[in-house]
């Protein structure tokens, strides 16, 4: 008897320095582990990067003001490296391991896509900050960012307007994979019941990291000799450089043909030579020059927290819309965790429905009772020389998510878990 | 008129940029009720208020067009337009006093519909300017909005107008709002002067003549303006084939010079040594990174020579990814000559130690590194086709590198010891060739030259720690299409993989061009492995 109780102390002594190679591992028991899922290596490291930082400033956040049910919050992180199949197992050592109540992570949809499964088996819960293109609805996940009706049908709809130049044909242009590619699905039923006709719709994609845009902006130019036209950029984070470069040399000014992107944010102009991108227009949710107290607290918090920690150019840190989300997303699943005092994964997902925040974009926005999206603000920025965005137009209040739009056929009757 | 365009805006932009100055000095007032409108929350109430102020022919108008465009126009809270002139201080253009800028004034917000309103009301005011290039770019200007209501101003403007070239492009303008005059004879001489302009963006006022509307009847009644407008549109037509071979001739050329660019170093190191450099893309982006270091010193030590930072780019960048070539040379890649497939595996590693420290320094986001004034723009030649200047200078710069790199090879001792290694390495080290110096000054070479193709992407595309990943496969490519070994067979397969993508790429769109590259490939290498140029003799063993 003696021998085998030894025996299995070895066993769990032995599991534990094998699970031993993360060492928050081995933290005291009154913790609650926070699991950080974001590239921090390879092509999405751009954009992810700042989402791991924001995160972990939350964390910091938090903590000062006592944790969660008494309890402190603990960071585990791990990266990914832009390798989709990663994503998965990443995940599965996050909770299966690493014992993590809840996880932050995800950036592109084909990411988000590889770790849903895992989520599902394990019944584990996942934030997700980045606006993307619907037509999905999970219970292990709370998606904070946009859903099209809260970024791309605005947008669209402000080009038409008398104010964003009345465009009567769009070319829509992205990366070859699936945000564009359902984004424009969307974008050309909205399009046809708006009254525009195929022949005014050009559909354009390029390969992931394209670099040469000089045919297509040709293109672009004798496209809008035929009627004001506009595009509408579901470009891949840093192949907008490239093609906006592009354009201010062959002389299309935002006055002539306006771009309205989905990808650039404050973050990704911080790389670029704004000069030739001025007028150009941005959708989103959340921009760092909105001005409202929250806000201004917020991106202060922001800019003395990447000082401390002395993260690279810091000196011209940005806040943008998926950091304000991954803020917002940690925030409302703190509140649900104190109102079901338990981070039991059902438990907090019941709770999370109708959480209210106070976020700094201006709203207090509130978790859909049942649909796991944020309503949301939208708003529309020109870009300016500093890299900032002026905000042209903006939603009266917060708009609730359709997930499944109704301009894809077949998801009538689809809201809702 | 249209190559002298580009100089002629530049002039303008001179011009706008004294405005400022001048509008310190201006005594003349504007009317309150006319500048109301800008203080209005309705665009509609502020483009009235641009448009009048473009008519008004007075400098303290101009004044105020100008600030609005450069975002230095207040209103107060009580409606009062105030324009900034200094920092705290703005003169009221009402009243010609300089105020203290209330701390409650917001400066009036801008968007492209009121730019282009704004656009508009200074080019009419500047079709009455002293300056015959500012009318002239004026009159360009005008002829992209055709707005009825401007016709009066562009007819009082033509009554004075002496320069032939400014009265052809005041036609054109007019004719743009002339075409909807209710007279034939009128829109008959419209749509003639229309289809000798050879602009495309009038195709579409001429197609919407010869439409038929619901019923089948022609939409312009008159026989003649049709027969005119059919004759006009074919020209327009005609001239806008010649410009896209034209343009895809010169964007298949320039795409060319960036792969050859890209593929030069590599046909040193791979072609000629025969080492398969993994690192190669991420040599390229050292050479980036370092323009960028260059850059940063300008702005901070010699913000006056900002213009020139590239060309001190040039010699820096090569020097730093000579030595981080040499370096690799002497401590890993000499160790692995002969053995492919352990030099594969090991420069693989290399170019992810590369990435990530380069990451680790300078953060995973990309730097910043403008063109410098001189790449900005373009010229436009055949009327409506721009041909960047930044795409101009790297065509002219891969042209030099090339030269160099053929003279280095064929008139220097090193390239004479390169090549009688590449024919029989055993014996040039018997005859005495230092075999380990100059395979270490050869990968140099071949570093080197990837970091001057690293500054010329600097100008192109973003820098950041990826930027070697988008070229290795490209570069791989060229060499091995134009035959290994040979300087000659990279230049023409660069250049002609440039060409076929962007004639392919108008037809089948970008993701097919590459396919169908990529399947080119394939095919061609299957019948001919030894590439476009095979080396001949003993030396091909």
């Amino acid at each position: 008897m003696k021998r085998r109780s030894a025996l299995k102390q070895l066993t769990a002594v032995s599991l534990l320095a094998m699970s031993g190679f993360t060492a928050q591992s081995f933290a005291a028991e009154d913790t609650i582990k926070v699991g950080i899922l974001h590239s921090l290596s390879g092509t999405m490291a751009i954009s992810e990067t700042s989402l791991k930082d924001v995160a972990l400033m939350t964390i910091d956040e938090i903590n000062a003001k006592g944790g969660v049910n008494g309890k402190k919050l603990e960071a585990v992180i791990v990266d990914p490296a832009s390798n989709w199949p990663l994503f998965a197992e990443k995940a599965r050592q996050l909770i299966d391991k690493d014992k993590v109540s809840v996880v932050f992570g995800c950036w592109t949809s084909v990411s988000r896509k590889s770790v849903l499964p895992v989520f599902k088996e394990l019944n584990s819960l996942l934030f997700y900050p980045v606006q993307y293109e619907g037509e999905e609805l999970e219970k292990n996940v709370f998606y904070t960012g946009a859903a099209p009706n809260q970024q791309a049908i605005p947008a669209v709809e402000y080009l038409m307007s008398e104010d964003g130049g009345g465009a009567k044909r769009f070319v829509l242009l992205g990366t070859d994979y699936v945000y564009p590619r359902t984004t424009n699905k969307i974008l050309r039923e909205f399009l046809h019941s708006k009254g525009v006709k195929d022949s005014d719709i050009d559909e354009v994609y390029t390969p992931f990291g394209h670099s040469d845009y000089q045919t297509i902006v040709a293109n672009i130019k004798k496209f809008s000799t035929g009627g004001k036209t506009a595009v509408i950029s579901t470009i891949n984070g840093d192949s907008n450089v490239p093609f906006y470069k592009e354009l201010g040399n062959a002389g299309l000014k935002a006055t002539d043909v306006p771009v309205v992107a989905f990808s650039v944010g404050e973050e990704e102009l911080r790389g670029v030579d704004t000069k030739p991108l001025v007028g150009h227009l941005a959708a989103w949710n959340y921009f760092e020059s909105i001005k409202n107290p929250v806000n201004a607290d917020f991106v202060a918090k922001w800019k003395a927290y990447a000082k401390a920690k002395n993260l690279p150019n810091y000196a011209t840190a940005v806040t943008n819309d998926p950091m304000e989300a991954t803020y917002v997303g940690m925030y409302m699943w703190k509140q649900a965790v104190e109102q079901a005092k338990s981070t039991d994964t059902d438990k907090v997902i019941a709770a999370m429905g109708g959480q209210k925040f106070a976020a700094p974009d201006g709203f207090t926005i509130e978790m859909d009772k049942t649909n796991h999206h944020l309503h949301k603000p939208v708003f529309i920025g020109e870009i300016q020389a500093d890299g900032q965005f002026n905000t042209v137009w903006k939603s009266k209040g917060p708009i609730r998510a359709q997930p499944w739009s109704p301009f894809i056929k077949g998801n009538e009757g689809k809201q809702g878990l | 008129m249209a190559v002298i365009y580009p100089f002629l805006t530049r002039l303008l932009c001179a011009a706008l940029l004294v405005l400022p100055a001048y509008a310190c000095n201006a005594t003349e007032l504007v009317d309150r009720a006319v500048l109301s409108g800008l203080a209005s929350d309705n665009n509609n109430d502020k483009i009235e208020a641009i448009t009048a102020l473009g008519q008004l022919s007075n400098p303290g108008a101009a004044a105020i067009l100008a600030a609005l465009g450069e975002g230095k126009v207040l209103v107060a809270a009580d409606g009062t337009v105030l324009v900034s002139v200094a920092a705290g201080k703005a003169l009221n253009p009402a009243t010609g006093e300089t105020v203290t800028s209330p701390a409650d004034a917001q400066t009036v917000n801008m968007n492209n519909r009121l730019r282009r309103a704004l656009q508009a009301a200074q080019a009419s005011a500047e079709l009455f300017s002293p300056v015959a290039a500012t009318r002239l770019a004026a009159a360009v200007k005008l002829q992209k909005e055709a707005d009825a209501s401007r016709t009066p101003v562009i007819e009082r403007a033509l009554t004075q107008e002496k320069d032939p070239q400014i009265v052809l492009a005041l036609n054109i303008a007019l004719a743009s709002s002339a075409i909807k005059s209710s007279d034939a004879a009128v829109r008959t001489k419209a749509v003639i002067a229309l289809g000798e302009s050879k602009n495309p963006a009038f195709k579409q006022v001429l197609v919407e003549i010869l439409a038929k509307d619901a019923s089948g009847g022609f939409a312009e009644p008159s026989a003649e303006v049709r027969l005119a407008a059919k004759k006009s549109l074919e020209q327009i037509e005609d001239h806008q084939t010649i410009v896209s071979w034209v343009g895809n001739l010169f964007y298949g050329l320039s795409l060319g010079s960036v792969l050859l660019l890209a593929a030069l170093g590599l046909a040193i190191t791979f072609g000629l040594m025969g080492i398969i450099n993994m690192a190669h893309g991420e040599l390229l982006m050292i050479g980036a990174y370092a323009t960028y270091l260059v850059q940063s010193f300008f702005k901070q030590y010699l913000p006056g020579a900002m213009d020139w930072y590239v060309v001190a780019a040039l010699p820096f960048a090569f020097v730093i990814t000579a030595l981080v070539g040499m370096l690799l040379e002497r401590t890993v890649i000499r160790w692995l000559y002969g053995r492919p497939l352990e030099t594969l595996l090991a420069t693989w590693g290399i170019s992810l130690i590369l990435m990530q420290t380069v990451r680790s320094i300078f953060g995973a986001q990309n730097v910043e590194v403008s063109n410098p004034s001189w790449m900005n723009g373009g010229i436009t030649v055949l009327g409506n086709l721009s041909l960047s200047y930044n795409r101009l200078v790297i065509i002219g710069f891969a042209l030099c590198v090339v030269v160099i790199v053929w003279l280095v090879l064929n008139y220097t001792r090193l390239g004479l010891f390169v090549r009688a290694i590449t024919q029989n390495r055993r014996m040039a080290d018997c005859v005495g060739v230092p075999t380990g110096r100059v395979d270490m000054l050869a990968f140099g070479l071949g570093s080197g030259i990837a970091g001057l193709a690293g500054v010329a992407l600097s100008q192109l595309s973003n820098v950041g720690p990826d930027l070697g990943r988008g070229y290795i496969v490209d570069s791989f490519m060229v060499v091995v299409l134009g035959g290994v070994g040979q300087l000659a067979g990279t230049v023409v397969a660069a250049m002609g993989l440039g060409a076929l993508n962007k004639f392919i790429e108008p037809f089948w769109g970008a993701v097919i061009a590459k396919i169908a590259i990529l399947l080119f490939i394939v095919l061609f290498v299957q019948k001919r492995p030894q590439g476009l140029f095979a080396p001949k003799g003993r030396s091909a063993e």
